[in-house]
C-alpha cells in the first residue's frame, strides 16, 4: 500500500509512523516535507505527532496553515485515507477537515502512558479488523488532548457514528477516571461524515510489537489494508 | 576599544577572580585588559568552565579501555558498541538555574546536554535525570519539584528524545540548593564523529540556531558562587529554552554532518562564544578572528562584552570548508535557522574580536586555558569515622507489613510514575517495553538493530556523606549492577559530581575521597569515565548539600532478545537470592525512613564480589535461561521482593532465617532472581561450581507477598501504598 | 501601526488553566476572585497606515490563524 506521511518542522513522531507503516504496508511512506506544493500518488496519508512550530500559538494552528496542506485538503476531498495522530488529529481540526478543538489536558500536565480505548464504530476503513466494542490499549503522548466541540457537533458526531475512539478503563467503561485528558464524552477519535479522515490523540504506532510492550495498534493498520482490497 | 571602562579590583572580585588571578591575567596578557577581556579570562577561570578545584583529582579517574573511542575533554564521551555504531554520552548539572526558575532551569539543561551529544555527530536517542530534592514538607519543594519535572518534559517532549529513567531523591540538605542533573545518550557511526577542534587557518568560522540576547550573562560564575538569600534576585539572567529551536537544529546539524563539509563543531554551553571559540582555537592551537558586528543578535545595541558572555540557548559555532558555506547555508535556511559566517581561522593564536571597526579585545588563546588556575585545596578526609551497625545495633520493627508499607510508601521509595508520566518515555520507538521507566535499566534499542543500551543514573549520597569512599565505589557499582540486571555488559560510565564549597577542607575530602572510591570502583570493574560534569558551591547560607557523585552507566545488550526485567513473569517460578548477606543496616534507609537516623557507615563494597556475582548473573541472562531479575539497592531485599510482586502484580512465598538486618539491611553485591523450576538444577550447579552465593528463598505466586512469620501483605496495598505517595503530595500542595 | 489582539476563550468553553490560576490565587490568600479566564495577547507591528485597511488585516489574521473560532474570541485594538 502507497502511503506519505507529512513532515513539519519538529514533528517528532514522523520516523516512528513511518517505521509503523512500512512494516505494516510493506512499502516506506514517501516523507513529504510541509513546504511542498503536492503529495505523491498514495492511498494513505498521514499526520505525525509531534509538536510542529513548538505548539506555539496552539498545538497544530501553524501547521495546519502550512503549503502542503492545501494537498491534504484536496486529496481528503477527493476521498484519500488521512490518518492524523496526536499532533497530527490537532492538525486536522485546526485545518478543519475535522470538528472541534483539542485543548489543554484537564489534568494540566502532559501524560505518556498507555491508555484503554473502545473501538465504538469498527465499521470504518482505519477499524474494520477490530472486533465492535472491542477495548484496545494504545499510548497517549499529549498535553493538548482535551476534545471540544459545541453541543450540535457532539449530537451529530454521536448520532453518525463518528466517535470512532473513547477513552474506557480496562473493563470498556466510559467512566470519568478513564477519561485522561477531560475530553468531552470521553472522546479519542473521531472521523469525518465520509469515513476517510480519522483523527485521535492516542499513538496505535507505537504499539505494533510485543517487544515494545503490545500490538494492538497493528490492526488499524492491516484495516486500512483491507479497506483498500475490497474498495 | 569600545570600552574603556578602568578595571578596579572591585571589577575583578565581580568577575569572581581572585587577585592572584588578575595577576596571572597581567602577566598573560602582558598588559591591562578591557573589560570584555576580563570577562572572557572571568568565565574560562570560572570553577565551571576550569575545573580549578577538580582537575587535580579528576585526572586520577581510569578513562581508558578498548571500546573507549573518545574519553574526557569533548563534548561528550564516546564508546564503540559494534557494526560500526558508537554511542556518546555525557551528564550535566543545572542546578542553580533550576532552583531559581525550575521550569526553564531544567528545560534548558535538558537542551543543554543534548547539544553536547549531537555536536559530534549523534543522534539523541535517550535522555536521563538525576533529581534530587528538599524534604516534601519545605515551602519551596512542590513548586520546585513541579516545575523542574514539566521543563525536564517540556524540552525532551518537544524535541523528541525519550526520557527513560533517572531517579530522584529527598533529603534535607537540598532544602536549599537541589540538584537536576541531566543525561543524554546519542548513537552515530562510528566513522562520522565530529570533534571540536579548529584546523585550517582562512577557514569560514560560522554561527548557527538562535539569535543572541542578553540571556544568562553571569550565568557560568552564577554557577561556580554560593547562593545567598538574595541570590534570587538574579532571576532575569536564567536563560529561556526554545526546544522546537532545538529539534530544527539538531535536524539541520545532522543533515549537514551528512556531508563533508565540517571541520569541527561545538555547541555554546554556558559561557557560550566565548568558550566555544577558545576552546575550539584551543584544541586545533589556532586564532579566531571574529567580527561581532556579524552575529545574529535578538536584542539593540549588545556590547561585545555581553554578545561574548551571552547564555542565549540553541546555538552552535562551526569551522567549515572552504567554499562550503553556501551549501550549508541552504540547509539551515530549509530549517528556518540563523546562519553567519562570523570569522576565520588565524595562525596568531588569538581571539581577536572585531566590532564596529574597532579590536574589542585580542587574548592569546594558549593562557587562557593552559595558564587557567589549578589549585590543590586542602582537604580533610576521615572515612572511618563510623562503625558498621548491624540488626542488633539498631531497633527492630514489631511489625514487619506496616514497616514495609513505610518504606516503599515513603518518598524515596515510592513510585516515580507521576514524574515519568509527564515524561514521552517512548517515542522514536524503541524504547523496550519492560525498560520503560521503573525498571534497574532504561532499555533503548539501537534502532534498525537487535542491539540494545542499558541505561541508568545512580547515586547513594547517605553513603557518600558517611564514608566518601565507600559512598564513591557504590555509586559507581550500583549502575554497574543495574545494567548487568537486564542482562547488559557495563561499559562505561559519565558522572556528575555535585558537592558543596571545595574551599571547605571537610567538602573537599568528600570529594577527594569519592574519587578515590569511583576510581577503584572503575578500574577494577573495566568501566571507565567518559565524560563528566562538576558542580561545586552547592551551599546555601555556609549549609553544603550530601555529597552527590551522580553517576551516568551505559551498558550493551548484543541481543536484546536475551534480557531481563524486574516483573514476576510466571507463577511457580523459583525465588533465588544471588550474593552474600550479613544485614548491614549502617546508612540505610530502614534506618532514616523508620526512625530518621542517619549513623553507622555503609556497607563496604566487595568489589571482587560485585564482579563475580554480577558477571554470574548476566551470563545466565544472556543464555535466555532467566528473564527475571532485579538487583538489591536502597531499601534492602524485602523492598526488592516488593517491587518485583508489584511490578507483575503476583506475590510470592518466601522462606528466610533472619530478622530486620536480613530483610532491609543493604549488602552490596547482590540480585534476586525468579527461575523457572525446571532450569534451577542446572542454574544453581552453575553457581556452585563457580562458588557463587546462591540461595533459593521462595517461589512466585498467590496474591500476598508472603515471608515466613513476619510479612505477609497483599500485592494490591502494597501497590496502593506505592503509588500514592505522589498523587497525594500534589492533591494538598497544587 | 500597532495592532493589539485579545484571544480569549468562548464563554462555555471549559478553561482548566483559569481554574488552577483561580486556585491558586485562592491559596495564596486572594479569596475574592470568583472566576478567572485566562488567554493570549499578541502585538503586532503594522506597516500598514491606514486604519480600516490595518483591521480588515488583522481581522482576517485572527481568523485566519492567531485565533481558533471553534473555541476562541478575539477583539483588536489599533494605535
Amino acid at each position: 500500500m502507497k502511503s506519505a506521511v507529512i513532515v513539519f518542522p519538529a514533528s517528532n513522531c514522523d520516523r516512528d509512523m513511518a517505521v509503523a507503516l512500512e512494516k505494516i504496508f510493506g512499502e516506506k511512506p514517501a516523507m513529504v516535507w510541509h513546504g511542498e506544493a503536492t503529495i505523491p500518488d498514495v492511498d494513505f496519508i498521514a499526520l505525525p505527532g509531534g509538536f510542529s512550530y513548538g505548539d506555539y500559538l496552539r498545538s497544530g494552528a501553524m501547521a495546519a496553515r502550512s503549503p502542503v496542506m492545501a494537498e491534504v485538503i484536496k486529496r481528503a476531498n477527493d476521498g484519500v485515507s488521512v490518518f492524523g495522530v496526536c499532533n497530527g488529529f490537532q492538525v486536522l481540526t485546526e485545518s478543519g477537515l475535522l470538528p472541534g478543538a483539542l485543548m489543554r489536558n484537564a489534568g494540566l500536565k502532559f501524560i505518556c502512558k498507555d491508555a484503554y480505548l473502545k473501538v465504538e464504530n469498527n465499521q470504518t476503513r482505519f477499524t474494520n479488523k477490530y472486533e465492535a466494542g472491542e477495548v484496545v490499549r494504545y499510548p497517549v503522548a499529549h498535553h493538548d488532548g482535551n476534545y471540544f466541540a459545541d453541543a450540535d457537533t457532539l449530537k451529530a458526531l454521536e448520532e453518525n457514528n463518528q466517535v470512532v475512539y473513547r477513552y474506557v478503563d480496562a473493563e470498556g467503561n466510559a467512566t470519568p477516571e478513564a477519561n485522561i485528558n477531560g475530553s468531552q464524552n470521553n472522546i479519542a477519535g473521531i472521523i469525518n461524515k465520509a469515513g476517510n479522515v480519522l483523527g485521535m490523540m492516542p499513538h496505535p504506532e507505537r504499539l505494533i510489537e510485543h517487544d515494545l510492550g503490545g500490538d494492538d495498534g497493528r490492526a488499524l493498520f492491516e484495516s486500512a489494508i483491507a479497506a483498500l482490497a475490497n474498495a | 576599544m569600545t570600552e574603556q571602562t578602568k578595571i578596579t579590583p572591585e571589577i575583578v572580585a565581580e568577575h569572581g577572580l581572585t587577585p592572584e588571578e588578575y595577576d596571572l591575567i597581567l602577566e598573560s596578557m602582558g598588559r591591562e585588559p578591557n573589560l570584555t577581556e576580563l570577562g572572557i579570562f572571568s568565565v574560562m577561570w570560572s570553577e565551571h568552565c576550569s575545573y580549578k578545584s577538580s582537575k587535580l583529582h579528576l585526572k586520577t579517574l581510569p578513562t581508558e579501555a578498548d571500546w573507549v573511542i573518545c574519553g574526557p575533554g569533548e563534548n561528550a564521551g564516546i564508546i564503540d558498541i559494534g557494526d560500526n555504531q558508537a554511542a556518546i554520552f555525557k551528564m550535566e548539572s543545572h542546578n542553580h538555574p533550576s532552583y531559581i526558575e525550575p521550569y526553564q532551569g531544567a528545560a534548558t539543561g535538558v537542551g543543554g546536554i543534548l547539544r553536547d551529544v549531537f555536536t559530534m555527530g549523534a543522534r539523541p536517542v535517550a535522555n536521563m535525570n538525576a533529581l534530587r530534592f528538599g524534604m516534601p514538607d519545605h515551602p519551596k519543594m512542590p513548586h520546585l519539584i513541579s516545575g523542574v519535572v514539566a521543563g525536564i518534559g517540556g524540552y525532551g517532549n518537544c524535541v523528541g528524545v525519550p526520557t527513560v529513567g533517572g531517579e530522584t531523591d529527598f533529603d534535607e540538605s537540598y532544602n536549599g540548593n537541589i540538584l537536576v542533573n541531566a543525561m543524554t545518550v546519542g548513537i552515530a557511526d562510528s566513522n562520522k564523529i565530529f570533534y571540536s577542534a579548529a584546523a585550517g587557518v582562512g577557514n569560514p568560522v560560522v554561527y548557527v540556531g538562535s539569535k543572541t540576547g542578553r540571556d544568562g550573562i553571569h550565568g557560568a560564575t552564577m554557577a561556580s558562587a554560593e547562593f545567598t538569600d538574595d541570590s534570587e534576585e538574579k532571576r532575569p539572567t536564567v536563560q529561556v529554552g526554545d526546544p522546537f529551536t532545538e529539534k530544527l537544529l539538531i535536524e539541520a546539524c545532522l543533515e549537514l554532518m551528512a556531508s563533508d563539509a565540517i571541520v569541527a563543531i561545538q555547541d555554546m554551553g554556558a559561557a557560550g562564544l566565548t568558550s566555544s571559540s577558545v576552546e575550539m582555537a584551543s584544541k586545533g592551537g589556532v586564532g579566531f578572528e571574529l567580527n561581532l558586528d556579524n552575529v545574529p543578535q535578538r536584542e539593540e545595541n549588545m556590547t561585545p562584552y555581553e554578545m561574548m558572555l551571552s547564555e542565549s540557548q540553541e546555538r552552535m559555532l562551526m569551522v567549515l570548508k572552504p567554499g562550503r558555506e553556501d551549501f550549508a547555508k541552504a540547509i539551515f535556511e530549509k530549517w528556518d535557522l540563523d546562519f553567519a559566517v562570523i570569522g576565520e581561522i588565524t595562525d596568531t593564536g588569538n581571539l581577536t574580536l572585531t566590532f564596529k571597526g574597532e579590536v574589542a579585545a585580542d587574548i592569546p588563546v594558549a593562557p587562557l586555558v593552559d595558564k587557567s588556575p589549578e589549585y590543590d585545596r586542602p582537604w580533610n578526609l576521615d572515612a572511618d569515622k563510623y562503625e558498621p551497625l548491624f540488626a542488633g545495633d539498631v531497633d527492630g520493627v514489631s511489625d514487619y507489613n506496616q514497616a514495609l508499607l513505610k518504606l516503599i510508601g515513603g518518598p524515596n521509595l515510592s513510585s516515580r510514575r507521576w514524574i515519568w508520566e509527564q515524561y514521552d518515555h517512548m517515542v522514536m520507538g524503541d524504547t523496550l517495553g519492560d525498560g520503560r521507566p521503573g525498571g534497574d535499566a532504561a532499555l533503548v534499542r539501537v534502532h534498525g538493530t537487535n542491539k540494545a543500551l542499558a541505561i541508568t543514573t545512580d547515586c547513594t549520597p547517605r553513603y557518600v556523606q558517611a564514608h566518601p569512599i565507600e559512598g564513591g565505589k557504590q555509586a559507581v557499582a550500583e549502575t554497574w549492577r543495574n545494567i548487568t540486571a537486564t542482562g547488559g555488559r557495563p561499559l562505561a560510565i559519565t558522572n556528575c559530581l555535585n558537592f558543596g564549597n571545595p574551599e571547605r577542607p571537610e567538602i573537599m575530602g568528600q570529594f577527594v575521597g569519592a574519587i578515590q572510591g569511583m576510581g577503584a570502583a572503575c578500574k577494577f570493574l573495566e568501566y571507565p569515565v567518559i565524560s563528566g560534569n562538576v558542580s561545586l558551591y552547592n551551599e546555601t547560607n555556609g549549609k553544603g548539600i550530601k555529597p552527590t557523585p551522580a553517576i551516568g552507566g551505559v551498558g550493551l545488550l548484543a541481543d536484546a532478545s536475551k534480557r531481563a526485567s524486574v516483573n514476576f513473569k510466571r507463577e511457580g517460578d523459583i525465588v533465588v537470592l544471588v550474593g552474600e548477606t550479613e544485614g548491614h543496616l549502617g546508612a540505610s534507609l530502614y534506618l532514616k525512613e523508620l526512625f530518621g537516623e542517619e549513623r553507622g557507615t555503609p556497607a563496604k563494597v566487595d568489589l571482587a564480589a560485585e564482579k563475580r556475582n554480577g558477571n554470574f548473573v548476566r551470563s545466565i541472562i544472556e543464555t535466555g535461561d532467566i528473564d527475571t531479575c532485579h538487583d538489591i539497592s536502597g531499601g534492602g531485599l524485602l523492598v526488592t521482593l516488593a517491587e518485583m510482586a508489584m511490578a507483575s502484580n503476583m506475590g510470592a512465598n518466601i522462606t528466610l532465617d533472619g530478622d530486620h538486618g536480613t530483610l532491609f539491611g543493604e549488602d552490596q553485591a547482590r540480585y534476586v532472581m525468579a527461575v523457572a523450576a525446571d532450569k534451577l538444577d542446572d542454574i544453581q550447579e552453575a553457581a556452585q561450581s563457580t562458588n557463587i552465593p546462591f540461595k533459593v528463598i521462595g517461589t512466585v505466586g498467590g496474591d500476598n507477598l508472603v515471608v515466613t512469620d513476619k510479612v505477609n501483605v497483599a500485592v494490591s496495598d502494597l501497590k496502593n501504598a506505592h503509588e500514592s505517595f505522589f498523587p497525594e503530595y500534589f492533591s494538598k500542595h497544587d | 501601526m500597532k495592532a493589539r489582539v485579545h484571544v480569549t476563550l468562548k464563554a462555555g468553553v471549559l478553561d482548566p488553566q483559569g481554574k488552577a490560576i483561580r486556585h491558586s490565587l485562592g491559596s495564596l490568600g486572594f479569596d475574592g476572585v470568583e472566576k478567572v479566564r485566562q488567554g493570549k495577547y499578541i502585538e503586532l507591528d503594522l506597516a500598514e497606515t491606514d486604519k480600516d485597511k490595518a483591521m480588515a488585516a488583522v481581522d482576517e489574521m485572527c481568523r485566519k490563524l492567531l485565533a481558533n473560532t471553534v473555541i476562541e474570541n478575539y477583539s483588536i485594538e489599533l494605535d
